[in-house]
């Protein structure tokens, strides 16, 4: 952060600048996938328009509904354990504040540089599950308990296979830090030629998939849906929640779609990079200062594409029966990654 | 072994995706959403659709067949008796009914159209008007002057299928 302004800055300053950079990271993202994709992209997919009455094709809907949300009473539940129901919102967009610390946006624009970033992580993005049971726990609502129950499983059930998908990427570039993962990427060749880098889904295509289908597990986006199952749940452990604390939700579950896909660009697509021989760089200390406003944009573009075909499975997709989302987790997701895993160590020691 | 359901996925995801591209592409291209923007542009109903309920006064007899078969009871008439001239010369003068009133609360009715049906006269019609929300609820009761109106919007009754039996007698 201090390089990329090439002036020292008081530590206070400093600290100021990553929480706001921390905020638009996770804002911006949230605001433009809800926009985008819930509701523009689900309109189209329903052949209809969806909003387009406020500001230009509803570009400004989303500013109502959240000051729409601000109005709105703040209700707890008489017999609900008010001080967890108040705090559950907060934990789970804490967890997505946090997760987003680690994510490398250029060679200098980072929150933080650190060594077992991998591993943070992934232990941070459980911390969501806890705020999620915490909400079900506390509401005194059977709908509420059912989803927070349902939730809690699914959640540690496709937490395993996407450990074990990242673990595959871990290995190819030794090491869990995740500037290193993105300059290893595109700063590597294939068999010599340098014109692509050498993004690891070539490579960990099947760890990709894995990860990809866990985060939509882990986002309870549609497919895997059953803690909030409207049908059956009301709104599962969202039931009792209403005005600002629900729009916490809301923001945190977009948000966290938009911290994934962040990672997940990280991890499979090169990140911030673009391929190191296009501009003759070397390794990250020859890399231009320009990138760290281009890299941001690099990622905002890959993770928008993500975010997109995550929205694009949930808006196609009938949800799944819990005995089935367990079945698929513990069977077919995680074989396949330590298969992967196996496999990816062979090569690595092999060549 | 079952098959797998791969292939149904992928082309589950072509559905949406041909569906967000049809939406998409311009109206002059044949795309387009399904729906109408309301306020802008007026969607046009069905000729049969159930809109408004119109009555042609002079059809009407009072025989409060409508009145009593009317689930919600969204129907008032009041009338009385006058007399007209005979039909043939030298004949008794007739006993007519003269509608004082004639008022459907739309506030009440739920659009079963049994009185259309009911009606022996031709006296009452559906229209698909649907434009008469009013802010004040008691202006939803619509008067005979007003049922009268609506006869206007009334579309011609269409043409008897091939084959169809004609309404014998008259």
């Amino acid at each position: 952060m201090t390089a990329l302004l090439a002036v020292d800055l008081p530590y206070w300053a400093q600290s100021l600048l990553r929480v706001l950079g921390g905020t638009v990271a996770v804002l911006l993202p949230a605001g433009t996938i809800v926009y985008l994709f819930l509701f523009k992209m689900m309109s189209f997919m329903q052949s209809r328009l969806g909003p387009m009455e406020a500001g230009p094709y509803g570009s400004m809907q989303l500013f109502a509904e959240v000051g729409k949300w601000l109005q709105k009473e703040d209700i707890a539940p008489e017999r609900a354990d008010i001080r967890v129901f108040r705090a559950a919102p907060l934990v789970v967009l804490m967890s997505t504040f946090l997760l987003v610390a680690v994510v490398p946006f250029g060679p200098d624009a980072y929150f933080t540089d650190f060594e077992a970033g991998v591993f943070y992580m992934l232990a941070v993005s459980s911390i969501s599950t806890l705020g999620i049971l915490m909400a079900g726990w506390s509401s005194a609502n059977k709908y509420s308990l059912l989803g927070g129950l349902r939730a809690a499983g699914q959640l540690i059930a496709y937490e395993l296979p996407m450990v074990l998908a990242v673990i595959g990427v871990v290995i190819q570039a030794g090491s869990m830090n995740l500037q290193t993962i993105v300059i290893k990427q595109n700063s590597d060749s294939i068999f010599g030629w340098d014109g692509l880098g050498y993004p690891y889904i070539l490579t960990q295509f099947v760890a990709f998939l894995v990860f990809m289908i866990a985060v939509q597990a882990e986002l309870t986006q549609t497919p895997f849906d059953m803690p909030i199952a409207e049908s059956e749940l009301v709104s599962g452990y969202m039931t009792e929640y209403s005005g600002f604390r629900f729009l916490i939700f809301f923001i945190a579950e977009f948000a966290t779609a938009g911290v994934f896909a962040f990672i997940a660009s990280v991890l499979f697509l090169g990140g911030w990079g673009v391929p190191f021989a296009w501009f003759g760089w070397d390794d990250i200390n020859s890399v231009d200062n320009w990138m760290n406003f281009g890299g941001p944009l690099i990622m905002f573009t890959k993770m928008m594409v993500l975010t997109g075909i995550i929205m694009w499975v949930r808006f196609s997709y009938p949800r799944f029966r819990e005995d089935q989302l367990q079945r698929f987790a513990w069977k077919v997701l995680i074989p396949v990654s330590l298969v992967n895993i196996m496999i990816t160590a062979i090569f690595k020691v092999a060549f | 072994m079952p098959k797998p359901q791969v292939p149904g996925l992928v082309k589950g995801l072509g559905v949406t995706l041909g569906t967000m591209l049809q939406t998409i592409k311009p109206k002059k291209l044949g795309g387009g959403a399904a729906t109408v923007q309301y306020p802008h542009e007026k969607e046009t109903p069905p000729i049969r659709a159930r809109g408004v309920i119109a009555l042609r006064e002079d059809n009407c007899t009072s025989c409060m067949l409508c009145v009593r078969s009317c689930p919600d009871w969204c129907i008032y008439i009041e009338a009385h008796k006058e007399l007209a001239p005979p039909r043939r010369a030298g004949g008794a003068p007739r006993k007519v009914n003269k509608i004082d009133r004639f008022d459907i609360d739309y506030a009440l009715c739920m659009y079963c159209g049994i009185c259309v049906e009911v009606c022996p006269f031709d006296a009452i019609f559906w229209s698909p008007e649907y434009e008469y929300s009013e802010p004040k609820i008691a202006d939803l009761l619509h008067d005979r002057t007003k049922l009268g109106e609506w006869m206007e919007t009334v579309p011609e009754a269409p043409a008897l299928e091939v084959g169809a039996e004609k309404k014998k007698g008259k």
